[in-house]
């Protein structure tokens, strides 16, 4: 047993060159080859592309509600402009950033790390992206079109969570909340079909001996997104429909003048946006789980818990809602029973964390740049996660709602969380994607500048929060405390936005000048690292074979494979008919 | 835009502003200190409440956040001792350490600790959610509506029974010391929410809906709060003050407000013009024909400590600014500019600032 | 690659679900979700509207149009088991009359709106009744219309003999899964519209 693990990782016991595909520069096929394709590489690297360019456009309207709030009665942007740029820095981080970018990662990977050739609907999942893009492009257009007709300003600012009767037309003049309701209308359509394409190719397209129960946690992890995408988006097209019939056709669902309510506005959206939050962060999940396995060198602790969490967490998350809620005079009755599900989303929750610290025990951690992040998701996630029982406790939640203590907490679960995930994601699979490395130097420097400036703007508004700070407020007046808070929040940002030059320029510059990859730079296990960098159109020459959940690690380890572990039985039989190298 | 308590944008005279910050007395600017002991509470923490009502949760509110930091510390410390002990050695980037799948022990164990920690967290939330909801209000408890509007607050004192308004103001609530107060919650637009930290956790304003919450407060003074929930423009301008004083100061305070309006012969022309133009149309003057309702209740309205729901101390100078312009001092606000020439200007001030 | 890894599987049959199936039985959950929503609106505000008409005025159970329309999933179940034999002329048949079936269940709809619209004065904006109604009701009549459709498009191809079963079983398989959930659907529309949306008022 001893020797196998001194088996050393060059000796990668498959051959490369024999059976090995053409990779297929990026650049091919000119600017046609990319408008048109139905390839799902590059569809998702189409997807994260778009995510990321909308994440700096709603980071510079971050950047600059941060300015304004720097200073108690700052004049720096008017109100109403504030008002659009929380809104649409909330809209754009959602559903033109998060759902993208997540979308993004399991186009490119699902179909490479299952052994397939595509998606299962490629079209569809054209569709999907083109439906995106037009519906972000409208959303932005308000700048420009909403104002044009009524002269009534411009873009939404009714906030990302658009509360009835706000968004009436009584209190919503203009065209800009039909610009919200209409873009991420659109959007969710695309979303939609990418969440039925994604779990169609699992389940349908798997390489042959892929079993579920040996699929990689990144596609397990994709399908729980998929299932939730599909089951909670309707909740939000259904009331955005709701809302439209309200503002051209004169119907009352949320006109609480004709008897509607402003309350049922919320549950829906709830319903949907619960569920969302898992839905972002899944993603961010099932990078952790491909990525802190490779690099502590260990294969991912506790894997059937893993799927069984995953699932846990997904079914929970359907019946939270109203936690977003409990200052609206719920009975106490809901509200013992939403704190308490709530809660017990943490059981789960906290059994992923404890896995990925149990893959890391006994290994030997190596810590590239992808790790890093990784290791900086997990603090900040477990501060997120942490932050969020003490949400969930209703009557503290009575005194954090609304606050920036919230701010904080969702702020360390979308970035502290997902965007350190989608990093550790990017560095990790931009060499298949691209044929190169990233440099490691300009990546920990990225890595460091921006999880100081990251917590240096989040942490504070924890306590300012506790302080009695509300969300969503322009302006403050001096002598309530919150100044020192708002400042280094604010000074954060200025950290955060020199690491991300650091990551722009290391994108651009690796993708002329970075190291060549090679197939396989981490010395990883799952099967996207068996084909080239980048791959080509049909990912594999010949189509892949598993025993097991580690195919590279069973190649490079012949002596110890992986399904040797899964199924003994499988390992007697084989050990009695062949003697492999 | 206002004229700002405190106003620099000059990054130096604010880190010097920082260090008398932390003077505790320093407190709301130049405000007029009407509140019984005159203490102004404007930085206020969750975790000090001066209430009742914000006291029944702090129990739990500690309970969580120390088994959060005690999760936090646990947990954390396990991963930075894993990152340190076992990060790859130099020289040994080829081996790699015995593969290990996991382990049902381990498992079983890391789910029915958190279940355990849940289980209690629940019981004791469940337990503190019926007592502040389910507490029984005295019978002799004042009784309050507050209707949130865009972007101001208006207050109904209502009779013992709760049934009919007795006296309408705007923006400031005074309520007697160690005394419940039973507060009737509703919006006349949008969603608005109730939030003075040091007195209670919030609780929404919503139109078509009453809610209720309670308050009992055990400290004298002015405590300041906002609106919680998104309400528009002027969300982060709709401040609201809750002064609470001694059971006589109180009740003086309320049959001044009870009391007509003070008739000042001298302010007859201003008085005059606020009658010929359409400022009655939006608010009400006790006693005249004033009966507007979609702006503030004017009767007392000198009496109260701000303008425009907080924007700035109310004296004759802002008040008159604010005549001039409403939009300048509260952009985006629902008070149109009335145009009103210098010498109207004036006049209107000069009548409204006898309204004590 | 592959060849070095050695061949212990037993897997003699690497059998997967069929993409249309999952990829059908993924659309049909994500349009149930949605139908949800509305179905939840329309409890909710059941009794909350402030002037008139009320169902109880107005609306009739439509046992005729439901009669045609679950029918329909008789019929078409019909044609698909004709289309396995094979037997292409009785498949147009049972294919036809389910679209003739739909149809009807499609004027009944109509004229139940007109009849409301233009003799009882409920439009989408009069009250909550007739937005939740319109909504909810109109919502499954945009199924229906999709639906038929389909169901179409196949009837002119198979007429044109372009419809064969080798290449086409399985899609017109998903066709008609499609109309059962709509078919279903109606039940559940049903229920809350005709049903419990008047029991209420009742009491």
């Amino acid at each position: 047993m001893a020797d196998s693990h001194l088996t050393t990782a060059t000796a990668k016991g498959f051959p490369v060159a024999e059976a090995h595909a053409e990779e297929k520069s990026l650049w091919a096929g000119g600017i046609h080859g990319w408008l048109f394709t139905v390839d799902h590489k590059r569809l998702g690297i189409l997807y994260i592309c778009s995510g990321l360019f909308f994440f700096l456009v709603a980071g510079v309207m971050a950047a600059l509600i941060r300015l304004q709030l720097m200073w108690p009665r700052a004049e720096i942007i008017e109100p109403e402009v504030f008002n659009r740029f929380f809104t649409m820095h909330g809209t754009t981080m959602v559903f033109l950033v998060g759902m993208p970018i997540i979308a993004g990662m399991a186009n490119y990977l699902v179909p490479l790390q299952i052994g397939t050739r595509d998606m299962a609907f490629p079209r569809l999942n054209a569709f999907g992206f083109w439906i995106f893009f037009f519906g972000s492009l409208l959303l932005y257009f308000s700048y420009i079109g909403a104002p044009g007709l009524y002269n009534k300003g411009s873009a939404p600012d009714v906030g990302w969570f658009a509360y009835a009767p706000l968004t009436s037309r009584a209190f919503s003049k203009g065209t800009s909340t039909d610009y919200w309701a209409l873009s991420i209308l659109l959007t969710g359509i695309g979303s939609i079909a990418t969440a039925i394409n994604v779990i169609v190719t699992a389940f349908c397209l798997r390489c042959k001996g892929m079993t579920l129960m040996r699929m990689p946690l990144f596609v397990w992890m994709s399908i729980v997104m998929a299932f939730l995408m599909i089951l909670a988006l309707p909740a939000l097209s259904a009331a955005q429909i709701m809302l439209l019939l309200d503002r051209y056709l004169g119907a009352a669902f949320f006109d609480t003048q004709a008897g509607g309510s402003a309350t049922i506005w919320m549950h829906f959206f709830w319903i949907f946006g619960h569920p969302e939050v898992y839905i972002l962060i899944m993603p961010g999940f099932a990078a952790a789980s491909e990525i802190i396995p490779v690099f502590s060198r260990k294969p991912i602790f506790g894997y059937p818990i893993m799927v069984a969490a995953s699932v846990a967490i997904a079914f929970l998350s359907l019946g939270v809602w109203a936690h977003h809620m409990f200052t609206i005079g719920l009975p106490p009755l809901g509200n013992t029973f939403f704190a308490f599900a709530t809660m017990v989303i943490a059981v789960p929750t906290g059994i992923k964390i404890f896995n990925w610290l149990g893959t890391m025990w006994g290994g030997k951690i190596r810590l590239q740049t992808p790790m890093l992040f990784c290791i900086a998701f997990l603090f900040q996630f477990l501060i997120a996660g942490l932050t969020g029982i003490m949400l969930a406790v209703t009557p503290f939640d009575w005194q954090l709602h609304d606050s920036y203590f919230v701010v904080a907490h969702f702020h360390y679960v979308l970035i502290g969380g997902l965007l350190f995930a989608i990093f550790a994601t990017i560095y990790y699979w931009y060499p298949k994607a691209t044929g190169r490395m990233l440099s490691e130097t300009l990546g920990k420097w990225h890595f460091w500048v921006f999880m100081i400036g990251f917590n240096l703007t989040f942490g504070p508004q924890h306590i300012a929060g506790i302080l009695g700070m509300p969300r969503r407020i322009y302006t403050y007046d001096a002598g309530r405390g919150w100044e020192i808070w708002n400042q280094l929040s604010s000074i954060g940002v200025i950290f955060q936005a020199i690491g991300l030059l650091f990551f722009v320029y290391n994108l651009v510059w690796a993708l002329y000048r970075g190291k060549k990859a090679g197939d396989d730079p981490w010395d990883a296990w799952t099967l996207e690292w068996t084909t080239t960098s980048p791959p080509p159109d049909y990912n594999f020459e010949t189509d892949p074979v598993v025993n097991s959940r580690r195919p590279l690690w069973d190649i490079k380890h012949p002596n110890d494979p992986d399904w040797h572990h899964d199924d003994p039985e499988m390992f007697r039989k084989s050990a009695k008919t062949s003697q492999h190298p | 835009m206002p004229r700002p308590f405190i106003q620099s944008r000059r990054l130096l005279s604010r880190l010097t502003g920082m260090l008398v910050l932390i003077a505790p007395s320093i407190a709301f600017g130049q405000a007029p200190e009407t509140a019984s002991n005159g203490v102004v509470h404007a930085k206020q923490n969750i975790f000090v409440p001066m209430s009742a009502a914000a006291e029944e949760v702090l129990g739990v509110s500690w309970l969580v956040t120390g088994i959060c930091t005690a999760i936090f510390a646990i947990v954390a410390g396990l991963l930075t001792y894993a990152i340190i002990k076992f990060r790859s050695k130099p020289g040994e980037e080829r081996l790699e350490p015995p593969q290990i799948y996991g382990s049902f022990q381990i498992e079983l164990a890391w789910t029915i600790i958190p279940i355990m920690i849940v289980f209690l967290l629940a019981l004791v939330t469940a337990r503190t959610i019926g007592t502040v909801q389910a507490r029984q209000i005295p019978a002799d408890a004042v009784k309050i509506k507050v209707i949130g509007r865009q972007w101001w607050w208006e207050i109904h004192y209502l009779s013992a029974d709760g049934k009919t308004t007795e006296m309408i103001t705007a923006n400031e609530l005074h309520v007697p010391v160690n005394k419940v107060t039973h507060l009737y919650l509703q919006s006349a637009d949008v969603v608005h929410a109730f939030w003075v930290p040091a007195l209670a956790g919030k609780t929404d304003l919503i139109p078509n809906h009453t809610n209720e919450m309670w308050i009992e407060p055990n400290t004298l003074g002015t405590f300041l709060g906002n609106c919680a929930e998104y309400c528009g423009t002027q969300h982060a301008n709709m401040l609201l003050r809750v002064v609470v004083d001694d059971q006589a100061g109180y009740d003086k305070w309320l049959a001044a407000q009870k009391a007509p309006p003070v008739e000042d012969t001298a302010v007859a022309a201003g008085k005059d013009t606020f009658f010929r133009t359409s400022c009655i149309n939006c608010h009400a003057v006790d006693g005249t024909i004033a009966k507007g309702v979609f702006g503030p209740d004017l009767t007392h309205m000198m009496s109260r400590q701000t303008i425009a729901a907080g924007v700035a101390p109310l004296n004759k100078e802002t008040l008159r600014e604010w005549l001039r312009d409403p939009q300048e001092m509260k952009h985006g606000n629902l008070m149109p500019n009335m145009q009103l020439t210098e010498k109207e200007l004036d006049d209107i001030t000069e009548y409204l600032a006898s309204l004590k | 690659m592959q060849t070095s890894i050695p061949d212990t599987s037993d897997i003699v049959e690497w059998k997967l679900p069929s993409k249309r199936k999952v990829g059908m039985a993924c659309l049909i959950t994500t349009e149930t979700a949605l139908f949800c929503i509305f179905v939840v609106a329309y409890i909710y505000n059941i009794d909350k509207s402030f002037i008139g008409p009320y169902p109880l005025d107005i609306l009739t159970k439509p046992w005729l149009a439901s009669f045609f329309l679950l029918s329909s999933s008789v019929t078409i179940y019909f044609a698909e088991v004709a289309f396995h034999k094979d037997n292409i002329g009785v498949f147009r048949f049972w294919w036809g009359i389910t679209i003739l079936f739909g149809a009807i269940f499609l004027a009944f709809t109509a004229y139940e709106w007109y009849e409301f619209i233009y003799h009882h004065g409920l439009t989408i904006s009069t009250n909550l009744f007739g937005a939740t109604f319109y909504s909810l009701v109109g919502l499954h009549a945009s199924h229906v219309i999709v639906g038929l459709g389909l169901l179409t498009t196949v009837f002119v191809f198979s007429l044109l003999g372009k419809v064969d079963k080798a290449a086409h079983e399985e899609r017109l398989m998903m066709i008609s899964w499609y109309w059962h959930f709509v078919d279903a659907i109606w039940i559940i529309v049903f229920t809350v519209v005709y049903v419990i949306g008047l029991g209420k008022l009742h009491q």
